[in-house]
């Protein structure tokens, strides 16, 4: 029974893994994955010459710890207030209102972006402009971007994160609450006491799994907001965007291998690192 | 903090209505950003293309107008072509991806199996290391010839290694052994205790598991666009980037829409609106299965 998956997984993750040679070759469409010949390090030393070496790393980690960052804080606030509220259908109405946005593609969201920055037509500009302020040119101003695309990421998330940090909560046993409330505690110190502090654990091993998964950008949501828009390239130009770009668009096999298997080597580090913390920090929690 | 007399504690103090305040300020504020932009994007498809040409998006219709809609209804051909193949995708993948995976699981749970440990480990290895995007493609596309069919549209996106994991812990959990065992006594074989017992045990994760799978094969846009070139076999989302991508909508859509006079914003808008319909309207009768799917992986992965 265990047959279909493994055949599955030989197919297309191992035999492509196998594929990572295709980094020391010239790839030619006649001599195919195993069959070019062999140039040793000349793609990486194309890549590294490049100039995108550093800039890609630089963004694909800037971006994914403020992602990690927001996202923590974001959802351990949402739950916390979720959990302060007594009203059902408020608490129901809510939960699903900030679930929404985790349903919809990445495309549809590009869509909404659109809707709002947009120089013309964009929400943000009509606003602006009721109060006599300047049009701002979001779509060819970089630095926006540092502060749109974690925004994004959090609006995206934070539905499945509040869940996630509101079922630890649930878990609190409720009588430390009751004692606290006999000592008088205000609502306010029952939270940074309490909630918080317990919340500690959950919070720390899913920021360790996070941490794992920081060289892989979110391809899905800068291909679809920024595309290919040269003028945001510089600011918003991650590992997994260069890897596409250098494959579908210049079809430069070379290059693509090469930000390929810098970014696996990169990635495996970081999770055996992250796994390692895990270890350390609570042996059941570990991946392996 | 410490107070002789009880009876000076405020007892209003604990229900802190300022703080109750806050609290439901900030989970309106949150729950209204979440929600903001599906209505301006509904407003945008029902304002005529001129409202918005020269005021731009707005929280409310401005100018109200089925224009952009009756526009995608004239040719209809594309969306409905669309719509078939994210839903043939959809179903197909889902219930392949849920049987394939929950056997495996159920391999994985069953203790009396040898190199159990490393069998998890080959699967759970192929989300550490990658061979990266170009053998990925190239294997694919050239080697396997898979691109223009429908079997790359199912077979790419088709498992999630963590959702195998979480439904090995579910059986685990759910499926007592004994039981298993006596129905080994009475003569059944494996595949039918996966069957008869196993599955049947297991609904509320096949649930939770199975709305996920659906929403990542209706959402994939991205195989697609690597594998395939051909009309027929455009899903919904792809269409839709398709769409909005392109600055001539004409060069998107197959060959019908070519009119100059076309409602060009309001079009992608009320396209928008189509695509994700669907999704919006069915979501709070399955918001509880994600809900219990993300804690049956949050106990243990």
């Amino acid at each position: 029974m265990f047959v279909p998956i493994a055949v599955y997984f030989i197919i297309f993750a191992y035999i492509p893994m196998a594929g990572i040679v295709m980094a020391f070759q010239s790839y030619t469409v006649k001599g195919g994955i195993f069959g070019s010949p062999w140039v040793g390090l000349d793609n990486f030393s194309y890549f590294f010459q490049s100039g995108k070496a550093w800039l890609v790393t630089r963004n694909t980690i800037i971006y994914n710890l403020a992602f990690l960052t927001c996202y923590t804080v974001f959802s351990i606030l949402a739950a916390v207030v979720i959990s302060e509220i007594r009203q059902k259908w408020f608490k129901k109405l809510s939960q699903t209102l900030m679930f929404l946005p985790y349903f919809i593609s990445w495309v549809t969201v590009s869509a909404f972006v659109y809707n709002f920055l947009n120089y013309e037509y964009g929400i943000v500009n009509r606003i602006f402009a009721s109060f006599h302020l300047e049009a701002i040119d979001i779509y060819s101003t970089t630095w926006y971007w540092y502060l749109i695309l974690p925004f994004l990421y959090v609006w995206k998330w934070v539905g499945y994160g509040s869940v996630l940090y509101l079922a630890a909560i649930v878990g609190i046993d409720q009588e430390i609450y009751e004692a606290a409330t006999i000592d008088g505690a205000t609502k306010f110190q029952k939270i940074t006491k309490i909630t918080l502090p317990l919340l500690k654990p959950t919070m720390i091993i899913l920021l360790l799994l996070g941490l794992g998964r920081i060289m892989r950008g979110e391809f899905d949501m800068f291909y679809q907001l920024i595309g290919n828009n040269g003028l945001l390239m510089d600011a918003t130009d991650i590992i997994d965007t260069l890897a596409f770009r250098s494959l579908m668009g210049t079809a430069d096999f070379g290059m693509a291998s090469s930000v390929g298997f810098y970014q696996s080597v990169l990635t495996l580090i970081i999770i055996l690192g992250a796994n390692w913390m895990v270890r350390r920090y609570d042996k059941d929690q570990a991946l392996f | 903090m410490i107070t002789i007399d009880s009876n000076s504690v405020n007892p209003k103090l604990n229900s802190a209505p300022l703080f109750t305040a806050i609290a439901y300020t900030i989970v309106g504020l949150i729950a209204l950003i979440c929600v903001l932009p599906f209505i301006v994007l509904v407003s945008g498809a029902f304002s005529s293309e001129s409202a918005i040409l020269q005021e731009g998006y707005w929280f409310w219709p401005r100018d109200f107008s089925l224009e952009a809609f009756s526009y995608i209804f004239r040719y209809p051909a594309d969306l409905l072509n669309g719509y078939k193949v994210s839903i043939i995708v959809t179903v197909v993948g889902t219930v392949l991806s849920l049987f394939i995976s929950m056997m495996a699981a159920y391999v994985l749970s069953r203790k009396d199996l040898k190199h159990r440990n490393a069998l998890s480990f080959f699967l759970f290895f192929t989300t550490l290391f990658n061979g990266g995007l170009a053998p990925y493609y190239i294997w694919i596309s050239r080697n396997l010839d898979l691109t223009n069919t429908y079997a790359v549209l199912i077979l790419a996106p088709m498992f999630n290694v963590m959702y195998i994991l979480i439904l090995r812990s579910f059986i685990r959990g759910s499926v007592p052994e004994p039981l298993l065992e006596s129905a080994k006594i009475d003569g059944a074989g494996d595949f039918r205790i996966f069957l008869k017992i196993v599955l049947p045990l297991t609904k509320p994760a096949l649930a939770s598991i199975g709305v996920f799978t659906a929403l990542a094969y209706w959402n994939d846009w991205w195989t697609a666009m690597m594998f395939t070139n051909k009309d027929h076999l455009i899903p919904l989302q792809y269409l839709l980037y398709k769409m909005l991508s392109s600055i001539n909508l004409s060069a998107a859509m197959s060959q019908h829409v070519s009119n100059l006079d076309m409602p060009k914003e309001t079009f992608k808008l009320a396209m928008t609106v189509i695509a994700t319909g669907p999704i919006v309207l069915i979501f709070p009768f399955v918001q509880k299965y994600f809900v219990s799917g993300i804690t049956i992986g949050a106990v243990k992965g």
